[in-house]
This record gives structure tokens, sequence and C-alpha cells, in this order.
């Protein structure tokens, strides 16, 4: 065969640009660091008594933010395929109210003879709080793909719907079930006068395997590179043979899994099942997501940044209520910075590609 | 060696007969047979129109025929979808390509059939197949890792190509591969393809331009009016025998000169630079007479014309229309009786959602009612002249424009600016995607409108127009100036001109031609 092999020679080296890609995802990575570490500076000084600074401190910083960032692992997913979710925050109270009602025994404690096995209803509990979870993505998803109607409007239905299942099985309650162990730890702060080598609570520690495990799921599956290919070019990856509807349902279920566990670890730091709960998450979350780096029109977008985004959330909300802001003033302020936050990304990103 | 035993004589690699097809009313195809075999590269010619886009639909799947037979190496071929037809071994590469701009050049090589057990992805395995697919198409220059979005147009076709023949494909078709690449680009596309064609693929090229045709293909095979009306060898007929099969009859008269008399200077343009380009242009365009500016893509004719109409920027220079000096905004060069056809209608020159009445009458809303009120009878009223003036093919003024071909939609563009009386036309690329027969509607215009109609008492307009297509520019205008990396040479009479002085100035002081069809 004349199997012809000319440009053999010209092959510019693969490894170096590879190497290049990398360093500039590394100063990306840098660049959103830095600004996490401004906002954290600031907060510093305007926080008196250098109580912005301590490990406790700290440590509950990372508990606000971990509800932010375990959502925010599918919230990433879904704009990555140029999708939105606008039900999370009524999803988390729907799994707080689900997971409060299985450890309570139904609304008022009389369903309790789970009572008796303190383990099995525990490790119910969680998974009932997940599996509604999942459940509200996995209708969701199958609406979107299904009726062919955008996630925009499905998820906006989703948003008062979800919340109004919450309200009603909730009996439009608060359900405050007895103690358990698991709940009691999940999201307890572990630091307090002294230095603890724990370092976080659990429901931190969760949230880092768990982003882990999806940033490795979205590089290394093949399910995770076609949620990228989908929200670059959808006709494309149709054509390409790419399962839409079936890897969209996932995304939105998956989602929905990490949604659900959010929920768990949102009940766990108060123990009390919240109908009215985790009001307006979703849009920290998608905030999280967009300063994170993640392109609301698809295609683009990194668990790592989402992570740096929800602590920057985290950051400004915890700040701003230590800093002895008035509510209204806090709310005002952090809408400046999501958009400045925003805006200053497409700015580099423009004058990059200029370049 | 698999060329001996795939080329012509044998079995064709792929047949269609009698292949009929309609929409609603309309019958897109009448009767169409067609053969390809393995190994060559078979032209698709015809007017926009004629049917070549619905029969490759047909083919790769996209639509089914409502009657007619296919069959595929030996066996009936009937795809139901794009998806079954590559699977089967027929992959289309499209004028719009077809590339997730986010992913790397080797996801979007292995897009669906991605390497790896199970649910991972193995990296260097992709890379690998890549590799492969990029050599069997030339190119292992091209970085498997780079992002397929950051390539120019010509790597990212070679990617889809390169996609297509990872999957083994054994047909491929090109809709108008070259509409926007470079002569060079043209070149490497060429070679690959009879690399490929040496391989044994079976490869069907469509093309509006007869110098591509005569450059790359064995045999061809004419579409008109949704028929097949004409195939044979490509080095058996003449330009002038494609031509007539094309439209059924001569095109002698194509382009209509009568005497241009240039009046009054209404348009001076005096070194006039914007942000990045033009550089420096300086040009003076009198009532009466239609200048043309040639030069390669990307050597800032376009920018200069939206300089002029204040779509961009004007950086230094003196700029007046009329009697007004000074840069303004788009609206206000309407009112000083400036229009302008975007080279690009689709995103720019035509609300395509939006009714051929609301299109034509968007930037002149007087008298369609009173006190701004926009009334639609009254919008029908004053587009119907214009739809019936320039023959627009169309259901009603209230069809919507993205319904109708591209000529048609060309000529909502340039109603658009008699409507609105403009006396400063500024045409870009006007007959880009256009059949002949709608061209040779558009330059009939071009020559009315510089002429003038004193019957109905409308004055001779000045007409600036930018083309890529030299025959056209040497066959309408009455001066063309060449603008070259952003700088606008002086103007001369057209007789001063052809084709090659013409291609010498825009590549200026380079001596290689790296562009544009000539």
């Amino acid at each position: 065969m004349t199997q012809v092999i000319e440009n053999e020679s010209k092959t510019s080296s693969p490894a170096k640009t590879r190497s290049r890609q990398a360093l500039a995802g590394a100063l990306e990575f840098a660049i959103r660091l830095a600004a996490l570490g401004v906002v954290f500076g600031a907060f510093a000084l305007l926080v008196p008594g250098g109580k912005f600074v301590t490990a406790s401190n700290i440590e509950n910083l990372l508990m606000q933010s971990a509800v932010y960032a375990m959502c925010g692992l599918g919230m990433t997913m879904i704009i990555i395929t140029g999708g939105i979710d606008l039900s999370a925050g009524s999803a988390i109270a729907l799994s707080m109210v689900v997971t409060s009602m299985i450890l309570n025994g139904g609304v008022d404690g009389t369903g309790a003879q789970l009572q008796a096995h303190p383990f099995l209803v525990t490790v119910l509990a969680v998974l009932g709080g997940i599996a509604i979870g999942a459940l509200v993505g996995l209708v969701q998803g199958s609406l979107i793909t299904g009726l062919r109607l955008v996630p925009f409007i499905v998820t906006l239905g989703g948003f008062t719907t979800v919340r109004g299942l919450a309200k009603k099985i909730a009996a439009d309650q608060e359900i405050n079930p007895p103690p358990n162990w698991l709940f009691e730890h999940l999201m307890n702060p572990v630091q307090g006068r002294t230095f603890n080598w724990e370092l976080f609570a659990p429901g931190v520690w969760l949230t880092i395997a768990m982003a882990i495990f999806a940033a490795a799921m979205l590089r290394y599956t093949k399910f995770g590179r076609r949620v990228y290919a989908i929200g670059s070019n959808e006709s494309t990856a149709r054509l390409c043979g790419v399962p839409i509807h079936r890897t969209k349902i996932l995304v939105y279920t998956i989602a929905g899994l990490f949604t659900g566990l959010a929920g768990v670890m949102e009940f766990s730091k108060l123990n009390i099942g919240q109908p009215t709960g985790a009001m307006s998450y979703e849009l920290y979350v998608i905030a999280a997501c967009v300063i994170g780096g993640t392109s609301l029109s698809g295609g683009v977008g990194k668990i790592s940044g989402t992570m740096i985004g929800a602590l920057i959330i985290g950051t400004l909300y915890a700040g701003a209520q230590q800093a002895g802001w008035a509510k209204e003033d806090q709310e005002i302020v952090i809408g400046i910075i999501i958009v400045a936050a925003v805006a200053l990304d497409q700015l580099r990103d423009r004058s990059r590609r200029k370049s | 060696m698999a060329e001996s035993e795939g080329s012509s004589a044998g079995v064709p690699l792929l047949t269609m007969r009698g292949v009929h097809k309609r929409f609603g009313p309309t019958i897109a195809l009448k009767s169409v047979d067609l053969t390809l075999f393995g190994g060559e590269v078979l032209a698709l010619i015809g007017e926009n129109g004629a049917g070549k886009s619905t029969l490759m639909k047909v083919l790769s799947g996209a639509h089914t025929a409502d009657s007619g037979a296919m069959a595929f190496d030996g066996k009936a071929y009937a795809p139901g979808n794009p998806l079954a037809a590559r699977k089967a071994g027929v992959a289309m590469i499209y004028q719009e390509l077809s590339i997730a701009p986010h992913l790397s050049v080797m996801e979007n090589i292995l897009l669906g059939v991605e390497p790896g057990a199970g649910p991972m992805v193995s990296w260097p395995q992709m890379r690998a197949r890549a590799l492969q697919a990029l050599r069997e198409v030339g190119r292992s220059d091209i970085n498997p890792a780079a992002r397929a979005g950051g390539l120019s147009i010509a790597e990212q076709q070679l990617v889809e190509i390169a996609r297509s023949v990872a999957l083994g494909c054994r047909v491929l078709v090109l809709d108008e591969p070259t509409s926007s690449l470079t002569r060079r680009d043209i070149e490497n596309l060429f070679s690959m393809l009879r690399r490929l064609r040496a391989q044994g693929l079976g490869i069907v090229y469509i093309s509006h331009f007869l110098e591509e045709v005569r450059a790359i293909s064995d045999r061809f095979t004419v579409l008109r009016d949704g028929s097949s009306v004409g195939e044979g060898k490509t080095a058996d007929v003449s330009d002038e025998d494609i031509i007539r099969l094309m439209v059924g009859r001569n095109v002698e008269d194509l382009y209509p000169r009568t005497d241009h008399h240039p009046g009054e200077v209404v348009l001076n343009v005096d070194k006039v630079a914007g942000e990045s380009k033009p550089v420096s242009a300086s040009l003076q365009l009198r009532r009466g007479e239609v200048l043309g500016i040639a030069g390669l893509i990307g050597a800032g004719r376009t920018e200069l014309l939206r300089t002029i109409f204040g779509l961009d920027q004007i950086k230094s220079g003196q700029l007046s229309v009329f009697a007004y000096h000074g840069p303004a905004a788009p609206g206000q060069r309407w009112d000083q009786g400036v229009g302008m056809v975007s080279e690009d209608r689709k995103s720019e020159g035509l609300a395509l959602q939006m009714s051929i009445a609301d299109n034509i009458t968007l930037s002149n809303p007087h008298g369609l009612g009173p006190m701004g009120l926009v009334f639609p009878s009254r919008q029908d009223a004053a587009s119907r002249p214009w739809i019936g003036k320039l023959s627009i093919k169309c259901a009603s003024p209230r069809q919507s424009v993205g319904d109708l071909s591209g000529g048609n939609q060309q000529k909502v563009a340039i109603a658009r600016l008699l409507h609105h009386n403009a006396d400063v036309l500024l045409l870009d690329e006007p007959t880009r995607g256009v059949d002949i027969g709608a061209k040779a509607q558009i330059y009939q215009l071009i020559n009315e409108l510089a002429v003038g109609d004193p019957a109905s008492g409308r004055k001779p307009c000045a007409i600036l127009v930018v083309s890529s297509y030299l025959p056209e520019l040497l066959g309408i205008c009455d001066r063309i100036a060449v603008m070259s990396r952003g700088l606008l040479g002086a103007s001369r009479p057209v007789n001063e001109w052809n084709a090659h002085t013409l291609m010498v100035e825009a590549v200026g002081q380079e001596t290689q031609l790296t562009e544009t069809r000539a």
C-alpha cells in the first residue's frame, strides 16, 4: 500500500501543547483562587478583632459553602450541557423534608415504629433524601427531552411545584425529628477552642470526595465527554451517534442525586426539616458555577472552578454576616459582586482570545 | 492497488434510480438518477434550488424519498436518519461545519465512538486513533489535543472529514466545501480528496464553480428543477455545455450594460481608517455609477463598508455623504439616504423569522400608519410593488423570509433599500450563495438603479459593490479599486482591468496567490 507518511517529520510536539494547555488550566485555577483570597482577605480586614481568621470560623464558612458546592456538582454538569436547573433550592427543601420525615416517622411522629432500628432509619433517611432529589431530576430530565421543552421552563415549573410538594407533605410545618447520631455529626463543627486534626466536619470531607468523583467522571468517562459534546454542539453530537436524550436524562438525574445529598447536608446543619428552607439556593449555586467559569451557553465548565465559586459565595455570605451588615446590604453587595465577577471573567477571556 | 479494482467500469458503489421527493405541494425531486463508483470524484452541479441539497439529504438520511430506489454496495439502501447513513458508510460534509468547538480535535474525530473499556474513555487510544485518521487525510501536523474551535475553517473541515474516515465511511459527500476557503486551502483539500479517491472512496462533490469541478472531478451529473438532466466525463464537455444543462438556456447577457452617466460626487471617503481595518481608504462615488471593490477575504473591504455605514468606529480621516460631514450612526446614515446590504444575510442582513413585508419596511416605516403605528395591511401594500418588480418568489408578503431560497432572500434585502429610496447603495457580496438565474436579475437591477428612471422620477443611484467574484465585478462595474491589507488602491475604469491584474494588485507585494477564486 502506498500509505503516505510525509508529514510525520512536521508533527508539532503534542506533548508541548499538552503541557501548555495544562499550564493555562493551572493559571486559570490560580486566578480564581486569588479572587477567593481577595474576598477572604477583605473580610479578614472588615471583621473586627481578627475573628474572621479563626479555625472555627473558617470551618463554618466551609460548611456553608459545602452545601452550595455539593449541589453545584450537578448544576455544573447541567450547565455544561447548555441547560439550567432553577428547581435546585426547592429540591433541597424537599430532600430536607423527606429526610426529616423518615427520621421522625411522618410529620407528627405517629409512624415511629422504625425508630426502634436506629441504623436502618438513618440509612433510609439518607437514601430517601438522595432518592427524592434524583426523582425530581429524572422527571425534569424526561420532560425536557420527551416534550422538547427548554430546561429553563421545565425547572421554573419545578421551582414552584417542588417547593409546593415540600410544603404539602410537611403539612406546611417544620419537622423536628429526635436526635440522630449521623445527622448530629455530619455537619457539626469539629473545631472548638483547640485545633482539631480532623480539620473539617465530615460533610465537608464528603463534598471533597464527591467533587473528585464528579471531576473524574467528567474527564474519564464517555458519559462525561458527551456532556461537553452536547453543550458544545448538540446537532454534531446527534450526528455522531451520541444518545442525546439518554445522556441528558442521566445528567439531570445525577444532578438530582447531588442536590438530594445537599439536602441531607442542609438538614444535618439545622436538624430541622424546613419546607421553606434553602430559599434561593439555586441562584447561589448557579452563581458559584458561573463565577467558577462555567459558561451558560454550554460546552465549558470545570468542577474545580465551581468549588472555588462555591467558596467565594460562602465567604461572602458568612463574611457579610460577621461584618455585621444589614441583611439588605448583604443582598445588594452579593448581587453586585456576582455580576462583577462574571463580567471580569469574560473581559479576561476576550482579551486572551484577541492576543 | 486499490484504485484499479475500485475505479469506474466496475460495479457502482452507490446508485439512485428515479428518486422522487415532494414537500406538500412543492416537488423538490422529480426523477433523479445518480451513479457513483468507488475511487472517483463525481461532481453534482446545479443552480441553487435545483434540488442538490434535497438529493443529498435523501442520500444522507435526513429526508426519506417518496419513491425510487437507492443501492449501496449492491444492497438496497434506505437510511432512516443521518446516523444510520453514517453507520452504513455514507458521510456528508455540509457547508455549515459540524464541529463541537469546545472539545479537542481527537474528541471531535471520535465523538460517539470514543475508545475505552466499558464506560471509561482511554485517552491514549483516543490520541492514537485520531492521529491515524489525521494521517489518512494527510494532516498529521494537526495536534489532536488542540481545541477544535481554535482551528481555521479549513482545518475544522478536515477534522470533520477525518471523523468520517475514522468511522470507515466509503462515500463522502461534500456540499460546496470551498465556499469559505482560501486558494491554498482549496489546493490542500483537493490533494486530500485525490488521496481518498486513491484509497477507493466514492466522493460526491457539490459545487457552483465550474473551475473547481474541472480541477477535481472525474465525472459529473447535472441537476435542474429536481431532475438529473445530464451526466458524463468532465473532460469530455465544455463549460458552455454544462452551463446550458444547468440553466436550460444560454446565458449570454448575464451582465447587462447600458451607458451610465456619472453625476455629482455623493460619497467622499478621504484617508479613512477604522479600528484595525481599513488602514487607509480614499474614494469618491458619484451618482449614476457602479464602483467595485476587489480584494482578498480579510483585506478589509467589508470593514470599509461597515465604517462608511457607521457600524464600525472611524478612527481617523474624513467621511462625507452628500452635505453631511463626519461619522454617523447607521440610523442617521439611513436618514441621509445611504442603504447597506450585508454580506451575511442570515445573521445580519435579514430578520429571518419575520415576514417579507416586515423586512422590506423595517428601515422606513413612513406611511405605514398614523402616529408611528404600523398597520400590516399597509406594510403588505407597500411591499407588493417590490415583490413584483424584483420577482421575489413567495406565497404572500406575510411569508417569513427564512422560508425563501437564498436568491429570493437577497432580493428582499435589496428591496429594503429600494423601499427606503436610498441614493447611495453599499452592497457587500450581493450575489453570494445565489443561483445564476437570480444573479442575472440582480445584475440587471443594479444596472437599472445606476441608470435611474426619469419616468417615475427616480434619480440614478450611486452604488458601491464589494465582491470576491471577479467576473461579476468586471461585468457590472464602471470603475474598480482593489483593497489589499487594509489599503484601498486608486480606482480605475473597468476596461483597464482584467482578472489577472486585479489579482496581482489584491495580493500586493506577496508573490504567492493565497486567496479567493479568480
